[in-house]
């Protein structure tokens, strides 16, 4: 799969280690769809600040344990 | 597929078929006059016409076959929507001028209506395109 951006995320992680939460589930809970969650999670789109902080406050962590730009993660 | 996706693929094909509609009609006619004499008002009208109920049926289908909770039109599918936007809006500016250039050289109403048409219908494509190559690769 071609990554569209240099951002990298954890979500797919964060999900399982969250009780294996869907991303249906995980689309609901921030108002977009399961399309949007899958294209975030495969690196497609890099979505809003907006977003990223509601999905970082579903897992309840701060937004650099879920989303990482290009050779910042350590 | 998103419903977006799902329209875009529509309004892609609509805008297509229309026009390849239309010009097939326009070049039978002009088999037999010169293409500057052909009547293409009507057939524009009808394509135009065509064009735009059918759009609005086709989205009304594919919104009753897809579920409501997949009906969201979220942050993704406006940022999509409005890059695919910006991106045909180019031929409507190209369009706009030579259109402007052919009425200055006081050229046949049959090229300027036609060279308008053209590139509302390369306006349509380009940017259904780039939205659907986008919902694919991303950006």
């Amino acid at each position: 799969m071609v990554k569209a951006t240099s951002v990298t995320n954890n979500i797919r992680v964060l999900r399982a280690a969250n009780g294996d939460i869907t991303q249906a589930s995980l689309a609901e809970r921030i108002g977009v769809t399961r399309q949007t969650i899958i294209a975030i999670e495969q690196g497609r789109y890099s979505p809003s600040l907006e977003v990223a902080f509601q999905i970082a406050h579903v897992f309840g962590v701060p937004l650099d344990d879920v989303f990482h730009y290009g050779g910042s993660h350590s | 597929m998103t419903l977006e996706e799902r329209r875009s693929w529509a309004f892609l094909a609509v805008a297509v078929v229309a026009y390849g509609v239309y010009l097939a009609t326009v070049l039978a006619r002009a088999a037999s006059a010169p293409l500057v004499g052909v009547d293409y008002a009507p057939a524009m009208l009808w394509s135009v016409g065509a064009a735009i109920v059918v759009g609005i049926v086709l989205n009304a289908f594919l919104g009753m076959l897809t579920p409501r909770r997949e009906q969201t039109r979220d942050v993704r599918d406006r940022d999509i929507a409005q890059l695919g936007d910006r991106v045909g809006q180019a031929f409507l500016v190209i369009g706009g001028v030579a259109a402007l250039l052919l009425a200055i050289t006081e050229a046949p109403y049959f090229y300027i209506a036609n060279v308008v048409y053209l590139c509302f219908v390369l306006s349509a494509v380009l940017s259904s395109v780039t939205r659907v190559v986008v919902y694919r690769r991303g950006f």
